[in-house]
């Protein structure tokens, strides 16, 4: 029979033994072994808190309450300890695996991945197709712009002729940001607010691509990601017809996929842009006799384009009745993913070496 | 869109071959995605007649029917469906049909029982408006002869289906009139409204709902018509079969109607159950304060004074105006007077309302694109015509149109300005003003010449976007054919060379140099979690996504560290453990000061994986040789690495870069917790440069530099120097001749590890300093390790002699020993 003063004197001494067993405790693994026996499933507290249903109903919750304490002192001194002696472990290690790395940079030159079995890298297979489409530009006598990946939703939206409640901001699942006034700072959806910067600052004549990472609130399957890769041209001048855009478009197809490829347009729409077309190009594995990659239409779709929209020049402050420009942009992982027949798109993504080591 | 050809040819032949017409649409931009050829494969199905049903000797699931295909004889079929009784009329593919999937009938036996056919499900024909693949198609008592084709029986043709992607500046093609008003115009077909049912007259018995319009803003146009002795039942064949095709289930025959009015001339209508309504009229005014409306899909919705409620002769809501109907006055099955609203809403309202709402529905789509605001009256007429089309129709009667109409916000017409000349400059094209009108007439547009090659175009109600001679341009183009304009290149006048930027140059440099030196290239995403930022210890600011699609993703990454390590692990777990990967990206920090945007910095990112038995360079040793090897290829001025701790790297090997006194980024090895929360069980090295940093570096003088025809001479110095100098500052003064202390000169406060960009003129004959080893012993003393240098010594005009080099390595040494360096013995 136990009563509330035996387990009392009982917990008092368990707990001066355990504090001295803790303190002279140095390593983990032995931490862990003092730490088992006084706390653990059979260690003495263990069998003290078994011990209390036999106590009077009255003094059990007392007592469970000092047993409670107890435990909790001790295992709060545990942890004590063993932060204690991390930070110990990890002095040690500091100075033990201290290294002046500018020995490295002084001693002989060695090529840094000589203790590996590699040979050449690769570039990712975004970069390289987006660096040809830069270069086919820059022959094309284009310049290459860059704008910021997060805009306001004037240089995304409004600028480009989508006022709020637009209902063509329903063709882009936006990316909002915590910041300032909600829905106003966002990730671009396109890399079209590039233009709205260039045309802003009023450098005319314009011919320049725009290529950069864009951003949509799109759930990642095997033809779309959520974050991708875009290319955007844009044209301002005096005098630019429909006819330039689409004699453009068919240089550029020629230029970057071969002699013998063509494009089309067939009318679509865009806020920023009138008349608005989708451009298709000659299916580049098939060389359009009709494959499974263009469902055997010898066509793949692959981007939009359109004269600048009166609207967007306002905003700008450019004067549409003596400039006029088109402009065309195409998603840079999905030409990707085309030219190469990759049936997933999320593997541009994985970064699996076998993958990039393709390419 | 899905628009089924037989429906579209009630406004227009349209008879040419499907590929031409399918190939007019997409030149229209009204792009077709798919075609889909439908009721074929049937043709050899009959009507046949039960007239016995056995079971089967040796099987429980299906049963020994015979039917009668016409000839009066019994035609043994066994059938595993059982809705059907003796009597019933159901369809029967004979032996040598072929129905739909290329399923080809063959007299076969089943259990030791021939069957000479099948008798089909909805499913299996195709037929999916009139059941599924639970049981025989039972046809309508008396509805056919045996023998007769199912085809006939059913009024089923074949069809074809255009799906259609109308994009959002084209309401009016959300429906079978608009999309062949199209077509027609492009085939130079006409186009007329179709002249069947016709609707009959208002009867002056039935009411007239009284009517109170008190958002005259949001609803300017609204249309109202008593129906009475409605039918109950469902709707006749042709119209399920083409609001099936069509992509709608079928319902009951008013709802039915309801649909039909507005895939075929495009107005969102509502029919309330005049019975559950308070009273025959309708208010229509804005939402309350506070106000909630039970929408048909059974959600409670919150309305306000931006929203339009249409309400009852009581006041209460029966229907959020523009986007649904509220289900207190639904119609069902016992409806038998109708209320029918035809109404106009203000697009951008409707935009407002349902946007807030979260609130999608086909009237939401059309009204906040735009409906003709005139098309009620005639949809009107077109619903109570249909109605009559159903069985029990003939007894319809419908009283006159209560209609009302804000003179101010009912959008009228646009006349738009239009320049022959504007066209052609923006076009390249030459078309005459006669050729502009003849393109525009077939849609709808009135031309109106002005002279001198202007004209004024009226606008069809149903075209109210076209508001801009922009807008007329396009049509022009559209109607024209885009691929009939002549293809030219740019003037390109006043152009100067095109350029990439420095940035671009410099990434494409660095890229070079590290494939070259045998890194892949990764890409990872720019979002990363919380716990990432914790686990990289970059601190718990960091810019927020607020509708991020997974918390996994909800920050933008502060630095590449968390994606790379990710690439690592990913790599890790499919056996690949010799790993060096490079990523180039932004980065993002929480804007500074009043800016509203992140800071983006452009950063390279390099992640090293060795396996553990490589050679003596460890991660950590490669990491910093991949720094050493961009600073000399990209020929930074005074490239410096100094030791001090960086977040998420090991205390005690990291080290900052920076390079003409420029602070690039870090280098070093990832603390082991760090790659230990990412799962990685080794060593990985670490470099992370600022691109944006790097690209303002001054770089080594470009001028040639005169390499000497003399002879070196290399001197080997051992020092015991303490752990706390670094052995680029040894170096320095090494390569200083020993002549300056601590090197101080070099940017960044740390001394360089390359040459300085010019020799010391004639006064320095060092070539180059290397350590040549590094020495660990408990006999050189507490915290101190022993350090091997060679010196080349080397003069551009001759040869040196012995006493100058003792000369150079006696003040070498003393130079070294005001570090606290001894010579070693």
């Amino acid at each position: 029979m136990t009563d509330i003063q035996t387990i009392r004197s009982t917990l008092e001494s368990l707990r001066s033994d355990a504090e001295i067993r803790l303190g002279v405790v140095s390593d983990l693994e032995t931490l862990a072994e003092v730490e088992r026996s006084i706390l653990g499933k059979r260690s003495p507290l263990a069998g003290l808190g078994a011990a209390l249903k036999d106590l009077a109903a009255s003094e059990r919750a007392e007592a469970g309450k000092a047993l409670q304490q107890t435990r909790q002192a001790l295992s709060d001194l545990a942890r004590q300890v063993r932060d204690e002696l991390a930070r110990r472990d990890a002095q040690r290690r500091l100075v033990e695996e201290r290294l002046d790395l500018s020995e490295i940079a002084c001693g002989w030159r060695r090529p840094p991945l000589a203790a590996s079995s590699r040979s050449a890298g690769h570039l990712h297979l975004v970069t390289q197709t987006r660096d040809e489409l830069e270069d086919t530009f820059v022959s094309m006598g284009f310049n290459v712009v860059e704008g910021p990946e997060v805009e306001t939703d004037w240089y995304n939206f409004e600028a480009l002729n989508m006022p709020p409640d637009h209902p063509a901001r329903g063709m882009w699942d936006t990316l909002y940001l915590r910041l300032g006034t909600p829905e106003t700072v966002l990730l671009r959806t396109h890399t079209s607010p590039v233009q709205v910067r260039l045309m802003s600052k009023g450098d005319l004549p314009i011919y320049s691509v725009m290529p950069g990472r864009c951003y949509r609130r799109d759930t990642p399957d095997a033809r779309h990601l959520p974050v991708f890769h875009q290319i955007e041209g844009l044209v301002v001048d005096e005098g630019i017809t429909f006819g330039d855009m689409a004699g453009v478009i068919d240089v550029f197809t020629e230029a970057f996929f071969g002699e013998g490829m063509h494009s089309r347009l067939r009318p679509s729409f865009f806020p920023f842009t009138e008349p608005s077309a989708e451009f298709e190009v000659t299916c580049p594995i098939c060389a359009g006799s009709g494959c499974r990659t263009c469902s055997g239409s010898g066509w793949i779709e692959l981007g939009g384009c359109g004269m600048v929209d009166p609207n967007v020049f306002a905003a700008t402050g450019i004067d549409p009745e003596r400039y006029s420009g088109f402009a065309f942009g195409f998603g840079i992982d999905r030409l990707a993913q085309v030219r190469t027949s990759l049936a997933d798109m999320r593997a541009l993504l994985d970064n699996d070496v076998r993958f990039l080591s393709q390419f | 869109m899905r628009a089924p050809l037989s429906w579209l040819r009630d406004y227009a032949p349209l008879d040419a071959p499907t590929e031409r017409i399918a190939e007019t649409l997409s030149g229209l931009g009204l792009v077709v995605e798919s075609v889909e050829t439908v009721g074929e494969g049937i043709g050899d199905v009959v009507v046949a007649k039960v007239l016995d049903i056995r079971r089967h000797p040796d099987a429980d699931r299906i049963r020994i029917v015979d039917v009668d295909a016409g000839d009066g004889n019994a035609l043994q079929i066994i059938c595993g469906a059982w809705n059907f009784d003796v009597g019933d009329l159901v369809p029967l593919a004979p032996v040598g049909a072929v129905l739909p999937g290329d399923f080809k009938i063959s007299k076969r036996k089943m259990r030791g029982e021939v069957s000479n056919g099948m008798l089909c499900s909805p499913a299996e024909l195709e037929l999916n408006y009139l059941g599924g693949s639970d049981g025989l198609l039972v046809l309508p008592e008396g509805s056919a002869a045996p023998g007769v084709p199912l085809a006939e029986a059913l009024g089923v043709h074949p069809d074809v289906v255009f799906d259609i992607d109308v994009t959002p500046n084209r309401p009016d093609a959300l429906c079978m009139a608009g999309i062949a008003r199209d077509l027609a115009a492009a085939l130079g077909e006409k186009w007329s409204w179709p002249s069947t049912p016709v609707p009959g007259t208002p009867d002056p018995r039935v009411a007239v709902a009284p009517l109170s319009v008190d958002a005259g803003e949001i609803c300017p146009r609204f249309c109202a018509t008593v129906i009475e002795d409605v039918p109950g039942g469902p709707s006749p064949l042709w119209m399920s079969r083409r609001l099936t095709l069509a992509g709608m289930r079928p319902i009951s025959g008013i709802v039915d109607v309801s649909n039909y009015v507005m895939l075929d001339v495009g107005q969102p209508n509502h029919a309330y159950d005049l019975d559950r309504l308070g009273g025959a009229g309708l208010s229509v005014r804005r939402g309350r304060d506070g106000e909630t409306v039970r929408t048909l899909d059974g959600m409670v919705r919150h309305v306000g004074p931006e929203d339009c409620v249409i309400c009852d002769a009581d006041g209460s809501p029966v229907g959020i105006g523009g986007v649904m109907g509220a289900a207190s006055a639904e119609i069902d099955d016992a409806t038998r007077r109708v209320l029918l609203e035809c109404a106009y809403f203000d697009p951008n309202a409707i935009a407002r309302t349902g946007k807030r709402l979260g609130l999608g529905s086909e009237a939401r789509t059309r009204f906040e694109r735009g409906v003709d605001p005139e098309l009620a009256g005639r949809a009107l007429e077109r619903f109570v015509g249909l109605l009559g089309t159903l069985d029990g129709g003939d007894k319809v009667r419908f009283g006159a149109t209560a209609e009302y109409r804000d003179p101010v916000h009912t959008p009228a017409a646009p006349v738009v300005g239009l320049r022959t000349a504007r066209v052609n400059s923006l076009l390249g094209t030459s078309l005459s003003d006669d050729e502009v009108e003849e393109l525009l007439t077939p849609l709808g547009f009135a031309v109106e010449g002005t002279g001198e090659g202007r004209a004024s175009v009226t606008v069809p109600t149903w075209r109210l976007e076209c508001s801009r001679e922009i807008d007329l341009v396009e049509e022009v183009a559209r109607m024209l054919g885009y691929g009939r304009i002549a293809r030219t290149l740019p003037p390109s006048r006043k152009r100067t060379g095109a350029v990439r930027s420095a940035v671009a140059d410099q990434r494409r440099r660095l890229r070079g140099v590290l494939v070259g030196a045998g890194f892949d290239e990764a890409w990872t995403t720019t979002f990363i979690s919380p716990a990432d930022l914790d686990a990289v210890g970059v601190g718990p600011a960091g810019v927020q996504v607020d509708n991020p699609l997974d918390a996994s993703e909800s920050i933008l990454r502060p630095s590449l560290l968390s994606g790379m390590l990710r690439a690592l692990r990913y790599n890790n777990d499919r056996q690949a453990d010799d790993l060096a990967l490079f990523e180039i990206g932004r980065v993002f920090q929480a804007p500074s000061g009043d800016a509203n945007l992140p800071v983006e910095e452009e950063r390279l990112g390099v992640a090293i994986a060795l396996p553990r038995s490589a050679g003596r360079d460890g991660p950590v040793e490669a990491a910093v040789r991949t720094w050493v090897l961009i600073a000399d290829a990209l020929r930074l001025q005074d490239p410096v690495i100094a030791g001090e701790p960086a977040a998420g790297l090991h205390p005690g090997r990291a080290g900052r870069i920076g390079a003409g006194g420029v602070n690039l980024g870090v280098v070093g090895e990832v603390a082991g917790e760090v790659s230990a929360a990412y799962g990685l069980a080794g060593r990985v090295g670490w470099l992370d440069i600022s691109l944006d940093a790097l690209v303002g570096v001054a770089r080594r003088d470009r001028r040639a530099q005169e390499v000497s025809r003399f002879p070196a001479a290399d001197i080997d110095l051992a020092f015991v120097v303490p752990d706390a100098v670094a052995a680029s500052t040894v170096a320095a003064t090494l390569r200083m001749g020993g002549l300056q202390g601590a090197g101080g000169s070099a940017g960044g406060g740390a001394p360089g590890h390359t040459p300085p960009s010019a020799p010391l003129g004639g006064e320095s004959p060092v070539e180059s300093v290397t350590l040549i080893d590094v020495y660990h012993s408990p006999e050189l003393g507490e915290a101190r390790r022993g350090l091997t240098f060679r010196v080349r010594l080397r003069a551009t005009d001759r040869t040196l002699d012995d006493s100058e080099i003792s000369q150079v390595r006696e003040s070498m040494i003393h130079g070294v020993a005001r570090l606290g360096a001894q010579l070693r013995s």
